[in-house]
């Protein structure tokens, strides 16, 4: 086992965030070095006979040439283990509070520092004995990690055969050693409570499974038109301004995943500041516990180094995966892609490499594809079940769709958000276009909900999407002649349309209404087709739209959105009054109608 | 170390030059040049190999003899001395005294790059700015440690409009309240109106003045927003200064990145800029903010000029994916006389949100302001509409959002270069406003706002606008 011994070589060029060091013919492909007398983080990228193409993590202000580049003798890796959650580490994985302490306010270079605290203690309950033969996934012993989840520590992949000894229910640090197996050679090996794993190979699982659960979001449209599934991909594109970063931010917040993963990767230091602040102070829905408590924050800002951004994408889903093999349902959130697709394309430019689209390399899509296939609902190799959602922000340039990124991500999505510059401007958010969006799971989920939330959740939910389908056309005859010269059913359209919009697609990310359940966005839903219904009847015979429109429960449709999330009654209250001041209009016409045909 | 003088360089292309068989050069140190008749240029080499090292002139190569050029390298990267006696003094683009008052001599020495500040150390911008402008105050509210650029055109009076949050903000003439400006490739008349109204008025006590002018080396304008940035770093964190730092102009600043990019035969991206333009700006407007452990704070004004007023642009793009926030400006506005012109639907501040409401600003802000962006989005369809039938087609309703619009354009965002309106007064002329709307038109504020601030006044009898001699 053990061949490492220091290599070491030396810098010949320097290129920005791009070193080229000779010397390096014992060095492996994408070992991680430690560059020039700063120590700097780079990992080896491409390898020319003697020499090595390095890309560096960290600013290379200050290296010379000559200077000594040496080798770990390991890829980029993590550490797994207890210890990750409620943390926010950098795009290599390095914890900032450590950096924080070590540093000060401002991040420095060259650092050293254990990703996961080497003198924490936990308290290691066995859940298996001496003398049984365990496989990788094997559960060995519980930790509990935080109030709200526990830890589960599974025999790595790579390791099988007879536990020769366990560790009793005492306390460990991450390196004390807490299992021992003896493999058929007999040769022994120890377990570590932590082990390391390389973030760009995907650990292995048994085999994938169909996806038959939504991941609940607690957003209306989400969940009501545009669901996704656990283990589904999402995408979330939107220029600036419309909202990317909230609805990412509300989903870490309120989805139903037993565990969060941020990736703020390229984007901005106070947004990381704002999760970090809130997150202890907000309770998850479901268990009353503080969200922190399930939350895992990998953070480049723009102005880090980016050679670590590139990074940062591989060290959330390599968590995220590790997570997943316990059995859990894991969320992970990218924001945002693009800034990693870039970061990709400047390390493509310091190679000298052919751009393919807009200075891309020719390679983007693959990478792209090699993550979002990182998501799904697998069986895990301990024979569980656990899944990883990926919900990614996209940026597009302009907020022009067609360009390469969001046009190579649809091809590896299958849900898609698409935000509306439109909507943003006018305050409608979550502004989500109803017509752009679209969600493949919604076929498969339809069981799901038609089971969970309500039989007709289907019928709805096609019946909410061609009425507003609907309203769109009507609204450009309305931008073209005005609204007046309509007859009244393509008014009702238009006023019908409007209460989904505004009672029902608009929520509100702060406040009360920030989490709302699906059976209460089912229940506004199917109030407000059931005013369509049932006003469509009266337009049909003849009673005018002024005077269906005029009993103010019809606006006050609107307002429900704003009640506690589980105010059942309420909502049935308001149905009630409705169609009770519906029928007297309708009556009432029938009266005049019948003392106008006699005179 | 002893700094060898090289004599000689082998290549001179663009602004770079190429030195070979130098040792011992580090990547990012700074070098002096001196051509054959003895004049000092400064560069930085910004590429190393065994051979060779090429280095960036940042006041351009122009007569360099190739033969006779000498080169030192210095040992040092790009930096900045500071003390507090740089309060009062105007520099050029790399740093320079301009003002003929000589060096600036003891502080500490500190390197213009900076380095990022690590998320855990941010504490999240909470305090509002009062700029006494209406449409900023009330729905583009500026937050201490916010990077808020403003979006403008050529011809628009985007300077006047950093003049004016920067003398009305409500910290001014306080000893803890510093402007640091910093202007990139600017006219000499735009320098002198800042200086103007800066310096001269003698509101603001505490100003740095960074001048890189239009005719001055464009490579320096890469230089200059990162002297700027060193120097309120320093008052903000180590002086614990509330620091508003107007950077102007930002097309300025991308263009010569741009022209560097092309100079160095890098792979472009979008119309020509460099691939890395994203993080070049972002390594620049992050350094805002506020910590945990200091008592200053950083706060960025950046204006850019929307080259033909394309917020598509990469500039503006770029800028606004990494800002938070765009105060944008408006032709429209503009050319019917409304001041400041601020295009309120395109405008956005990012932390707002929290920073606005009970305890902050008033209870009934946050409904308000959604409540106008409703009401005047819906305007906008409404002009589309009537552009096409004529406005005396339109319903009662209808015609009620366009004299809406009008009075909001013209009573509320139009407001004179030196009013500074107090936030309540700006609040209530929007509850005036919105009280000529019918009431089933307000779906964005309570019935209880409704019934306090649009029928409780109306009882009592609607208060005068606060400025109707603007209105035209």
């Amino acid at each position: 086992m053990e061949k490492h011994m220091i290599n070491e070589g030396r810098i010949i060029t320097v290129n920005g965030p791009v070193v080229r060091a000779a010397g390096m013919k014992f060095f492996g492909m994408r070992e991680m070095v430690r560059v020039g007398e700063e120590n700097l983080i780079g990992e080896i990228i491409r390898m020319e006979g003697d020499e090595a193409v390095i890309q560096v993590y960290e600013e290379t202000e200050g290296l010379r040439i000559g200077e000594a580049v040496r080798g770990t003798g390991e890829p980029l890796s993590v550490s797994l283990g207890p210890g990750l959650l409620g943390h926010i580490f950098d795009g290599i994985g390095r914890p900032l509070n450590t950096l924080l302490l070590k540093e000060g306010s401002f991040l420095g270079r060259g650092l050293s520092v254990e990703q996961i605290d080497p003198d924490q203690e936990w308290l290691v309950t066995p859940k298996t004995a001496a003398g049984e033969v365990v496989a990788p996934g094997s559960l060995l012993a519980v930790v509990q990690e935080t109030p709200l989840l526990e830890h589960r520590i599974l025999v790595p992949p790579g390791f099988a055969g007879e536990l020769t000894w366990i560790i009793g229910g005492e306390k460990a640090k991450s390196g004390t050693v807490i299992a021992r197996i003896r493999d058929e050679y007999g040769r022994e090996e120890s377990l570590p409570l932590v082990h390391r794993w390389p973030v760009r190979t995907s650990r292995p699982s048994r085999q994938r499974l169909p996806l038959r659960t939504p991941l609940i979001s607690g957003q209306r449209v989400i969940d009501g038109l545009f669901p996704i599934a656990k283990g589904g991909v999402a995408a979330i594109p939107g220029g600036f301004g419309t909202g990317k970063t909230v609805t990412q931010h509300q989903l870490a917040r309120w989805s139903d995943a037993q565990l969060v993963i941020y990736i703020g990767c390229g984007e901005r230091g106070n947004e990381m500041t704002e999760v970090l602040e809130e997150f202890p102070s907000l309770k998850d829905p479901r268990s009353g516990r503080p969200l922190m408590e399930r939350t895992i924050l990998i953070a480049n800002t723009s102005n880090m180094p980016v050679a670590a951004r590139e990074a940062s994408i591989y060290t959330g889903i390599t968590i995220a995966e590790y997570y997943r093999d316990m059995g859990y349902d894991v969320a992970l959130m990218a924001d945002s892609t693009s800034r990693w697709a870039e970061a990709i394309r400047e390390i493509s430019g310091r190679l000298e490499e052919i751009p393919a689209e807009e200075g891309f390399p020719a390679y983007l899509p693959t990478r792209l594809a090699e993550f979002y296939e990182r998501a799904g609902r697998v069986e895990t190799l301990g024979g569980g079940q656990g899944s990883i959602t990926i919900i990614g922000a996209v940026s597009p340039p302009g907020g022009d769709f067609t360009e390469p990124v969001t046009r190579h991500t649809k091809r590896f999505i299958r849900c898609f958000w698409a935000l509306d510059k439109r909507l943003a401007n006018a305050r409608h958010f979550p502004a989500i276009n109803w017509l752009d969006s679209y969600s493949e799971y919604a076929g498969e989920l339809e069981d799901w909900f038609n089971s969970e939330i309500d039989p007709r959740w289907k019928e709805r939910r096609d019946q909410a999407r061609s009425l507003l389908a609907e309203d769109d056309h009507i609204q450009q005859i309305i931008r073209l002649v005005g609204e007046d010269v309509l007859p009244d059913d393509q008014r009702l359209v238009a006023l019908c349309a409007l209460l989904v919009k505004n009672g029902f697609l608009q929520q509100s990310a702060f406040g009360p209404e920030s989490y709302q359940s699906p059976k209460k966005g089912f229940a506004i839903l199917d109030l407000i087709l059931h005013f369509w219904e049932k006003a469509r009847g009266m337009v049909k015979s003849g009673v005018p739209l002024s005077l269906i429109k005029k009993p103010p429960e019809v606006m006050e449709i609107t307002r429900l959105r704003e009640l506690p999330s589980d105010d059942g009654e309420a909502i049935a209250g308001l149905r009630n009054r409705l169609d009770t001041a519906l029928d007297r209009v309708a009556a009432e016409r029938t009266a005049t109608g019948k003392r106008g045909n006699r005179s | 170390m002893i700094n060898t003088e090289y004599v000689g360089i082998q290549e001179v292309n663009g602004p770079f030059i190429l030195v070979e068989g130098v040792r011992d050069v580090s990547y990012g140190e700074m070098v002096d040049i001196r051509d054959t008749r003895g004049n000092l240029r400064r560069g930085r080499v910004i590429l190393i190999s065994e051979k060779a090292c090429l280095i960036q002139v940042f006041s351009g190569t122009q007569d360099l003899v190739p033969a006779t050029t000498r080169v030192r390298f210095l040992d040092r990267f790009l930096e900045f001395g500071v003390s507090p006696q740089i309060l009062g003094r105007i520099f050029n683009g790399l740093g320079e005294p301009r003002d003929g008052c000589g060096t600036v001599y003891g502080g500490r020495t500190l390197n213009v790059n900076g380095q990022p500040i690590n998320p855990m150390a941010r504490q999240y911008p909470r305090d509002f700015i009062h700029t006494g402008i209406s449409s900023l105050d009330t729905l583009t509210t500026l937050i201490r440690g916010q990077k808020l650029p403003i979006f403008s055109g050529n011809g628009l009076p985007h300077n006047r409009l950093a003049v004016q949050i920067a003398t009305q903000s409500r910290l001014v003439g306080s000893d803890n309240f510093a402007v640091v400006f910093a202007g990139v490739g600017i006219k000499h008349d735009d320098a002198e109106f800042f200086q103007r109204h800066l310096i001269e008025s003698g509101t603001i006590r505490n100003i740095v003045m960074f001048l890189n002018l239009a005719d001055d080396p464009v490579i320096e304008r890469i230089a200059t927003p990162r002297f700027a940035l060193t120097t309120a770093e320093y008052l903000a964190f180590e002086l614990d200064m509330h620091v508003l730092i107007i950077l102007t102009d930002m097309t300025n600043y991308c263009e010569a990145l741009r022209e560097l990019g092309v100079a160095r035969g890098e792979v472009p991206s979008r119309k020509g800029y460099p691939a890395y333009m994203y993080s070049d700006l972002a390594s620049l407007y992050e350094r805002a903010g506020i910590l945990t452990d200091r008592k200053g704070s950083l706060t960025q004004l950046p204006i850019l000029t929307m080259p033909n007023d394309d917020i598509t642009h990469p500039i503006p793009d770029l800028t606004g994916f990494i800002t938070e926030g765009q105060i944008v400006l408006s032709r429209a506005l503009d050319a019917r006389g409304v001041y400041p012109p601020v295009e309120v639907l395109m405008s956005l501040s990012r932390l707002m949100k929290d920073s606005i409401g009970k305890g902050y600003t008033r209870e009934d802000h946050p409904d308000l302001a959604s409540q106008i962006f409703a009401s005047y989005s819906r305007v906008q369809e409404i002009k589309a509409l009537a552009g096409v039938v004529g406005e005396d087609e339109l319903g009662k309703t209808d015609q009620a959002y366009l004299a809406f619009g009008r009075d909001f354009e013209k009573l509320f965002v139009n407001q004179g270069f030196d009013e500074n309106r107090e936030i309540e007064l700006s609040l209530d002329l929007c509850w005036q406003l919105l009280g000529a709307l019918p009431e089933s038109e307000l779906t964005r504020v309570s019935q209880s706002e409704i019934k306090e601030h649009i029928k409780g006044k109306k009882e009592t009898g609607l208060q005068a606008g606060p400025d109707s001699s603007h209105t035209k």
